[in-house]
């Protein structure tokens, strides 16, 4: 019964994007205020039954209601609560479901915040959000119903979710990606709102630009979580491996970070305009790109493929409409788009519109990278795989260019620049960053690696200049630090983010070129000496757990000299469901190194194959990330943001008491 | 030249000289990073009408099913070797030296890249099986058309057992090593 409300409400709320999408764009035409306006309660529906839908297939994975097939299919009595709950995302259907939630949130919330736009553009925004609702729902409704009964043959028990999503990581990861992803379609919202009036001045901008931010710290975090739960769940030590869907998600983040820094450009100097629409417009172009490469399985296997092709040919089609419509209304209107700004050749625009060059280059080798072997097997030319060594080669490559300009960027003012002004400020932050790089590898490590050198010149030089910013920015005042304080949140939020980036860049460095890894055959009592550790594996113990077996085997790490630094626990679990084997890494972990044990398999003499890493500094990729993401929650809190609402407020409210 | 057509000049030839650059880059790193994927048969008999077989020392992938009973490990250290067929007769041989997936079993399917060592004998850097009990690797799933395969988990239930999330989010492209 529950099952039929959830599915009902689905068809109900796709009812309310049908609405949305047409109603409020004939009261623009016809000028009829009402028409408009009602597009925020038509958000509202379309947000509260998705919503209802979404707490159904809860309520059947909580309830283990075993006659919807999904719940079935994806859970167990066994399997403890909140992984039934997590579960409800744990495959195809049930997390198309929450990406629709999220859709619709993000709808609602456009509803609830646009109130301070023109009745106008918050109209069309949301009929556009609405459209993109039509495809998504009709999507579901079609090929990847939740809600599909196993009756007459309902099973006594479900055949359990796959044991590696069984993991606090997978709670947090789909949803934070989602946010990213489908927060894309709110700037393409923006975008193409923008296009059909014809209107695209800075006011635009800085409408678009807090969702764009919003978007994009969701994306950061998501990819974030999603790397550091394969890191520590698949038990191979890697933290990214550019593979496919991997690579799905990093594309729109590419064209998200160029969008945020092209916005920035449109709204302070009302340049760069038509350019920015068409990256809006690329990134969430390539959400759906990456949603239709991980959706149809097109490119695991064409085996996948064949299975289930509506699904794949409903999203390239969806997909073909999105590209062509807006490319097509791009291609009317935005040529009537003129800027009239000029600036020099060393000045800011042109140094963010390098950066955007360079983001925009980055995207395609990564587009390049993971469509070619599609490409290749489709035109009949045989089976290719291009892996991690071309695209580190080519990140590498593109890092250096990237890092350098972004030391430049802050730094140079809009228009014109005297690069006289700035000579020694740089060339002390050249220097620092050269000696230090070198100075640091020298000291600490045995050797000197070329690659962990130029990582830290990088990134030291992104961190001086960024220093030689703020006192640039203070050297004028009396008082300092208070006035480093007043500089603003927006700048702080710049400032935290290039410096995310440089800790990331460290941390890729310093891994990638100083990590060690060795696997050994051990057996009870038997040590290890790996990168200044004793590995001893002290004992192997059989533990039930609520849906698992587990071998556990305790190590007892300690200093070569002796010192005892901690017992850990790695696990080789065998789930009796899935009848699938997990392995399950030990850690122990401080900022300036992980120490990782997986097991592998046991051995004939009842020995076991396993592999150590000592892996120094890895936390700072993701804590780089995590710092992105700070400086992007500060510039979405900047006064700029805040005043206006509060103004808006009085000024509502002076409204109110002068009708009264 | 008027500054402002010199400025055009400066910035649209700077912009092509980066992008001839770029394009230069990925062309190399591609011809120096693709490899061929091979089915056990192509190795051994030659692929495509002209019947090209990999040159010992080359690097590519293979995939096939691990022939049940011919894993083997060699002395006191973790060096594992073990048969791929596809549609049969041909074999060949993988030796690793490491640690094989969770999802490694005799009787399915698996992808190995490395270099050819000998004609039928492969060095694999790495094995990868895959997240998904039916899965069989790219490019193996037709050379097989037509043999009847049946998955693990379809000999016990009737429902197509298909968790997607992981075999997405799995690893390798939904690959386990």
């Amino acid at each position: 019964m529950i099952g039929e409300v959830g599915h009902f409400a689905l068809a109900l709320a796709f009812a309310f994007s049908a609405l949305l999408a047409v109603i409020p764009l004939i009261g623009v035409a016809r000028g009829h205020g009402g028409q408009m306006a009602i597009a925020r309660q038509l958000t509202y529906g379309m947000f509260i039954f998705t919503l209802i839908s979404f707490i159904a297939l809860v309520w059947g994975f909580l309830a283990n209601d075993f006659s919807i097939a999904y719940v079935a299919n994806n859970s167990n009595t066994a399997l403890p609560a909140i992984y039934r709950f997590t579960a409800v995302w744990g495959s195809h259907e049930g997390s198309f479901l929450l990406w629709m939630l999220v859709q619709a949130s993000w709808a609602a919330a456009l509803a609830i915040f646009s109130k301070r736009l023109p009745l106008v553009f918050a109209a069309r925004v949301l009929a556009v959000m609405g459209m993109i609702g039509v495809g998504f729902y009709l999507f579901m409704l079609i090929t990847s119903n939740p809600f599909e009964r196993t009756i007459p043959l309902i099973p006594v028990d479900g055949r359990d979710l796959n044991p590696l999503l069984q993991d606090p990581g997978m709670i947090i990861h789909p949803p934070l990606l989602y946010m990213g992803y489908v927060g894309m379609s709110v700037a393409f919202a923006f975008a193409i709102a923008a296009l059909l009036g014809g209107r695209l001045d800075s006011a635009w901008a800085r409408w678009s630009r807090p969702w764009t931010i919003a978007a994009w710290v969701f994306l950061t975090l998501g990819i974030m979580v999603g790397s550091w739960w394969a890191y520590y769940e698949l038990g191979w030590g890697g933290w990214w491996f550019w593979d496919p869907v991997e690579n799905a998600s990093f594309l729109p983040w590419l064209a998200g970070t160029a969008l945020m820094h092209s916005l920035a450009v449109t709204e302070k100097r009302g340049t760069f305009k038509s350019w920015t629409v068409l990256l809006a417009i690329s990134a969430f172009s390539l959400s759906l790109l990456g949603t239709f490469l991980v959706r149809s399985g097109v490119l695991v296997s064409v085996h996948a493929f064949a299975s289930d092709p509506t699904r794949g040919m409903f999203l390239l089609s969806f997909l073909g409409v999105v590209i062509a419509g807006s490319l097509l209304l791009y291609a009317i209107r935005a040529a009537k788009v003129k800027s009239h700004s000029r600036y020099d050749l060393f000045s800011r625009e042109v140094l963010l519109l390098g950066n955007n060059l360079l983001l925009v280059t980055a995207t395609m080798v990564v587009l390049v990278g993971t469509l070619l072997p599609l490409v290749h097997q489709q035109l009949g030319l045989g089976n290719i795989s291009i892996g991690e060594p071309f695209f580190d080669e080519v990140f590498m490559w593109l890092t250096i260019p990237f890092a350098i300009l972004l030391g430049f960027g802050p730094l140079t003012r809009w228009k014109r620049q005297k690069f006289a002004e700035l000579r020694n400020s740089l060339l002390l932050a050249m220097a620092l960053a050269i000696g230090i790089g070198f100075a640091l590898p020298w000291i600490f490590a045995d050797v000197v690696s070329g690659l962990a050198v130029l990582g830290l010149i990088l990134a030291l030089w992104i961190v001086f200049t960024t220093v030689a910013e703020l006192r640039l920015r203070v050297a004028s005042r009396e008082h300092k630090w208070p006035a480093l304080v007043k500089l603003g949140r927006s700048h702080w939020g710049m400032v935290l983010g290039h410096l995310g980036f440089a800790v990331m860049i460290i941390g890729i460095a310093v891994v990638q070129n100083y990590e060690i890894e060795r696997t050994v055959r051990m057996g009870a009592g038997d040590t290890a000496n790996v990168g200044g550790y004793e590995f001893h594996f002290r004992d192997m113990q059989e533990r039930q757990g609520p849906n698992f077996i587990s071998d556990s085997a305790t190590f007892v790490i300690s200093r070569e000299n002796g010192n005892h630094v901690a017992n850990v626990v790695a696990e080789k679990r065998f789930y009796t469901v899935t009848r699938q084997i997990q392995t399950q890494t030990a850690l122990q972990v401080n900022p300036f190194r992980d120490l990782y044990i997986a097991l592998g398999e046991e051995l004939d003499d009842g020995s076991w194959a396993v592999r150590i890493h000592v892996k120094p500094f890895v936390r700072w990729i993701w804590a780089g990330a995590i710092l992105m993401s700070i400086g992007g929650v500060f510039s979405l809190t900047d006064k700029r943001y805040r005043l206006r609402r509060r103004e808006e407020k009085k000024a509502r409210k002076q409204a109110a008491a002068e009708a009264l | 030249m008027n500054p402002r057509r010199k400025k055009r000049l400066i910035m649209t030839s700077s912009i092509l000289v980066g992008a001839a650059f770029a394009t230069g880059l990925v062309l190399y790193a591609l011809s120096q990073n693709i490899d061929l994927f091979y089915t056990p048969t192509e190795i051994v008999q030659g692929k495509g009408s002209e019947a090209v077989k990999p040159e010992v020392g080359q690097r590519l992938r293979v995939g096939g099913l691990v022939v049940p009973g011919s894993v083997r490990r060699e002395g006191s250290g973790l060096t594992v070797a073990f048969n791929l067929i596809d549609v049969g007769p041909a074999e060949i041989t993988v030796e690793y030296e490491g640690i094989l997936p969770d999802l490694f079993r005799e009787g399915q399917g698996i992808v190995a890249q490395g270099i050819l060592v000998a004609p039928n004998r492969l060095q694999a850097s790495e094995v990868l099986a895959r997240h998904d009990e039916e899965y069989m690797p790219p490019g193996l799933a037709e050379a097989l058309k037509g043999i009847e395969h049946v998955p693990p988990s379809q000999q016990n239930y009737n429902q197509n057992y298909n968790n997607e999330e992981a075999a997405e989010k799995g690893s390798g492209g939904g690959y386990d090593r």
